[in-house]
């Protein structure tokens, strides 16, 4: 495992219809970076 | 990308909180296409003109959750409970492929 994303500050756009923030957020946090935005869009 | 959003990520990345080297901006979008478009928008400056990012070009690092250098970075177990559903249903080596280019243009005009 690779472990570049220690340490860094993560900006976080998920889509409703695809990978959702909360979901790219665990998976970040999991990996040792920081999530300091989250948000998931919404294209109707 | 939403103007709300834009105006957000305007503000962190101009903050001096953070350094730009640390920052990195990463997308969940299912369409491949709408998400170059988000991609741009965080490094070259939103397309359409429209939100708080129009004109500013960024340049932050900006990946997709799908690509493979973000799973290799993930603990494996986590990884596919919250996002292996979507990486067997997408091509992640293309989209790896599109993210990279983008990368690779934004070192290109900082250089």
């Amino acid at each position: 495992m690779d472990d570049w994303l220690k340490g860094k500050s993560a900006i976080i756009i998920g889509e409703r219809d695809g990978v959702q923030g909360p979901a790219i957020a665990k998976c970040l946090e999991a990996a040792g970076a920081k999530v300091i935005y989250a948000v998931t869009e919404c294209f109707v | 990308m939403d103007p709300e959003s834009q105006g957000h990520i305007k503000k962190i990345a101009e903050s001096n909180g953070f350094s730009k080297d640390e920052i990195i901006v990463v997308l969940g979008a299912s369409d491949i296409e709408g998400a170059e478009i988000s991609a741009e928008t965080v490094t070259f400056g939103d397309p359409s003109f429209t939100g708080p990012l129009a004109g500013v070009p960024l340049g932050l690092p900006v990946y997709h959750i799908l690509e493979p250098e973000i799973r290799r970075a993930v603990p494996e177990a986590i990884y596919e409970e919250n996002v292996g559903i979507w990486a067997m249903a997408a091509d992640t080596e293309e989209i790896g492929k599109r993210f990279r280019a983008i990368r690779e243009r934004v070192k290109t005009q900082k250089a």
